[in-house]
């Protein structure tokens, strides 16, 4: 079954509880209790409607307050796809959730109230999404029965849309409009009548139609090797195996392989995926290698083909998230954990910030504080082996670690 | 045609979760209750590590009150797969004092259960705890990050946890403090259902329909035992039921059912709507209960 990953972003009340309970319901994913259980609660509220945010909004704070304050994951699939939604919450302090949604998700939708059209917060939502390379974007109109089904209004907002897009930096994100009423249930799984002037198919049916071959970002192949299998049975005497992950492109048998950091050659002798052997070993398989000569690899070591080595470098400029709220200064230390591989990290200059509405940046700060983001050059105590990050979501992205805390404290991605 | 039958996602990606946390912790220990998505986490484990050992324990926290086809079959299975199995019991938690058996006529051995874990993590100085929660069991689980921090008490602090990037799993602790971690997170109960049908997973009898003494209390199907509690008006009758989780039996309800072997287990569950842990009688207590146990170290 193939698994979509979505992240979601919208700002408080525009509606996004709403969306994704209505996707839930329509898809006939909610089970009985859950549903009784918002029958209920809506009632107990004096709703005359049922409030389908009630599906999703998690911890008893939140029920509180009213709004998702972190990362929730909801589940549903059809005949067709297994998906799964990172419910990312909108409020202006809260880049660090989206961020981390969108990092592990191929899809993302974004909402936008038709009333309000496209805001500041707009801007941030599409910013982050392109900044993290999310390949397919959705962005829903909602709401439009508060705005008579409008063409127009849809039109100008799509417009100013257009307008942020212009200045992306990754061009190659495909963008899909889409007018819907979450409430109501237009255009989310359902098609409706109300929008005749609308030409397009319904979220679901995008979200259907999409190839996950095409929407999850290949490179070229890495093998970061995060165990080393070795039984020392009788009957496995001299096995040694790589465990690990293969991202970005395939590997097979035979292929001419260099192992980092040490640079040694050799050829991969065998692909298992538990007792089986394959030829082949696909994209984001977990697999375990054996390589025809007896080399030394241990774990954050990585195989890569012999024809395509990545940079190897003690030194790198990367945009970051900073997600704590001790501040990052030039001189401070951090572990950064690049895949499976960690090495000591000093930040060598903070060289700008991007505003936070994204209006431009600006050279004058020195410390980034919670949520920034901003071009950060780093020296290491020993190389790592990574490509820029708009080459190789995987080997060109890290977290940083505080080892005061062990605190993941921030999130980067390489620029070169 | 090329061979893809390694190819499944939600298998790749638990198989990596678990080789993270062979490489990151000391002494990492799996949680192993009997059900079926413990025995799921056994199967998963040695694909990873294969052809070497599952590098870790088991271990059970037996409340004593579980089902007797689940202890004869975690036996089986441990002696089988040449694992090693650690068991410490609640009973104990009560005779020392340390905790009180419930009464009345919700009692359950359930929430006794984490200050025996919590003990148990002590003496071995566990610093991995892998289990089997899924997101989508309960609200609250579907914020758990993939490796939970818990602090010295065995808290989680929910508001407070690490952010997850990409395929990073950040396993920094200080001593004292230990990780949950959860590989199959991601999954749903479909998932796991089909997944043992298609590897052929043996699990315990009492997941597919039998004959079993039963009585109705709240509209749930309550087995009739020494271990839960009845009033004197609450009739036994026998009926064809099944388990949809394998808890304490006096917090697992049944379901009623004819479906006796896998496919139309997965068949029904497919079909079905009412969630799995709407057959789990402590949730119902009330509707946060699930996030209140856990800030308190339940797993
Ligand atoms: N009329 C109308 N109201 C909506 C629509 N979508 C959401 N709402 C309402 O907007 C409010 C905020 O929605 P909610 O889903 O909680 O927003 P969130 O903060 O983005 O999760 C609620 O009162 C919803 O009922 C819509 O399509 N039409």
């Amino acid at each position: 079954m193939e698994v979509l990953k979505i992240a979601t972003a919208g700002s408080v009340d525009d509606g996004k509880s709403t969306l994704i309970g209505r996707i839930l319901y329509d898809t006939k994913s909610l089970t009985t209790d859950k549903l009784e259980a918002i029958e209920k609660t809506s009632k107990q509220k004096g709703y005359d409607y049922l409030d389908f945010s009630l599906a999703t909004d998690g911890l008893v704070a939140e029920r509180e307050q009213g709004i998702t304050i972190d990362v929730a994951h909801i589940y549903f699939s059809t005949a067709k796809k297994s998906y799964i939604i990172a419910d990312t919450p909108g409020h202006v302090e809260y880049t660090r959730n989206m961020v981390t949604g969108a990092s592990t998700s191929q899809a993302a939708i974004i909402l936008i109230d038709a009333r309000k059209g496209v805001i500041e917060q707009t801007n941030r939502h599409f910013f982050i999404n392109n900044l993290l390379r999310v390949k397919e974007v959705v962005v829903a109109i909602n709401k439009m029965d508060l705005v008579d089904y409008s063409e127009e209004t849809y039109n100008a907002i799509k417009a100013d849309f257009e307008e942020l897009m212009s200045k992306r930096d990754y061009e190659n994100q495909n963008i899909t409009f889409i007018p819907v009423s979450a409430l109501k249930g237009d255009n989310v799984v359902n098609t409706t009548d109300k929008m005749p002037w609308y030409k397009g198919g319904t979220i679901l049916e995008h979200l259907e139609a999409l190839d996950l071959a095409a929407v999850s970002n290949a490179g070229t192949p890495r093998f970061p090797v995060q165990y080393v299998i070795r039984p020392k049975t009788d009957e496995f005497h001299d096995f040694r195996g790589f465990a690990g992950k293969v991202y970005g492109g395939e590997l097979s048998v035979g292929d001419a392989v260099v192992a980092l950091p040490s640079q040694t050659k050799s050829k991969i002798k065998d692909i298992y995926f538990n007792d089986k052997k394959f030829q082949t070993a696909s994209r984001r398989s977990s697999v375990t290698i054996t390589l025809e000569d007896e080399i030394n690899v241990s774990r954050g070591d990585m195989l890569v083909k012999a024809d395509d080595l990545p940079t190897i470098d003690k030194q790198f400029t990367a945009t970051i998230s900073w997600m704590d709220s001790q501040k990052l200064a030039a001189g401070n230390k951090y572990v950064i954990q690049h895949g499976v591989n960690k090495v000591l990290a000093k930040v060598d200059c903070v060289h700008h910030r991007i505003n936070p509405d994204y209006s431009g940046i600006d050279e004058s700060i020195d410390a980034l504080g919670m949520n920034d983001i901003a071009k950060v050059t780093f020296k290491l105590n020993k190389p790592i082996f990574f490509d820029a990050f708009k080459n190789h979501r995987t080997n060109g992205s890290f977290i940083l670690i505080d080892s005061q805390s062990n605190n993941t404290v921030g999130a980067g991605f390489i620029q070169e | 045609m090329k061979d893809t039958s390694h190819v499944n996602a939600l298998e790749n990606e638990a198989i990596y979760i678990f080789r993270e946390v062979a490489a990151q912790f000391e002494k990492p220990v799996l949680l192993f209750s009997g059900g079926k998505d413990s025995i799921t986490l056994v199967r998963l484990a040695q694909k990873a590590f294969w052809p070497a050992k599952i590098p870790f324990p088991l271990m059970h926290i037996d409340t004593g009150h579980n089902f007797p086809e689940t202890i004869e079959f975690r036996d089986r299975l441990v002696k089988e797969l040449g694992l090693e199995l650690i068991v410490r019991n609640v009973q104990d938690s009560i005779d020392q004092g340390k905790v009180k058996e419930e009464t009345g006529r919700y009692s359950s051995r359930n929430s006794l259960q984490t200050t025996t874990l919590l003990d148990a993590i002590e003496e071995f100085k566990f610093d991995a705890c892998i289990g089997g929660a899924r997101r989508d069991e309960e609200k609250a689980r579907a914020k758990e990050r993939i490796f939970s921090v818990r602090d010295d008490f065995g808290q989680w602090d929910e508001k407070n946890q690490r952010p997850e990037l990409f395929d990073m799993l950040n396993g920094q602790i200080e001593l004292g403090q230990n990780v949950r971690v959860f590989p199959i997170s991601n999954w749903t109960e479909l998932d796991v259902w089909s997944y043992i049908e298609k590897e052929e997973i043996e699990i315990p009898s009492i997941y597919f329909a039998h004959k079993r003494k039963i009585f109705l209390r709240d509209g749930l199907i309550w087995s009739h035992s020494d271990y839960v509690y009845q009033e004197e008006d609450e009739e036994v009758i026998e009926r064809m039921v099944r388990f949809r989780t394998v808890g304490d039996m006096s917090c697992t309800a049944a379901v009623f059912s004819e479906a006796s072997d896998i496919s139309s287990v997965v068949q029904e569950i497919r079909d079905s709507t009412i969630s799995e842990r709407g057959a789990r009688i402590d949730d119902k207590r009330s509707e946060a209960a699930m996030e209140k146990r856990k800030q308190q170290g339940y797993f």
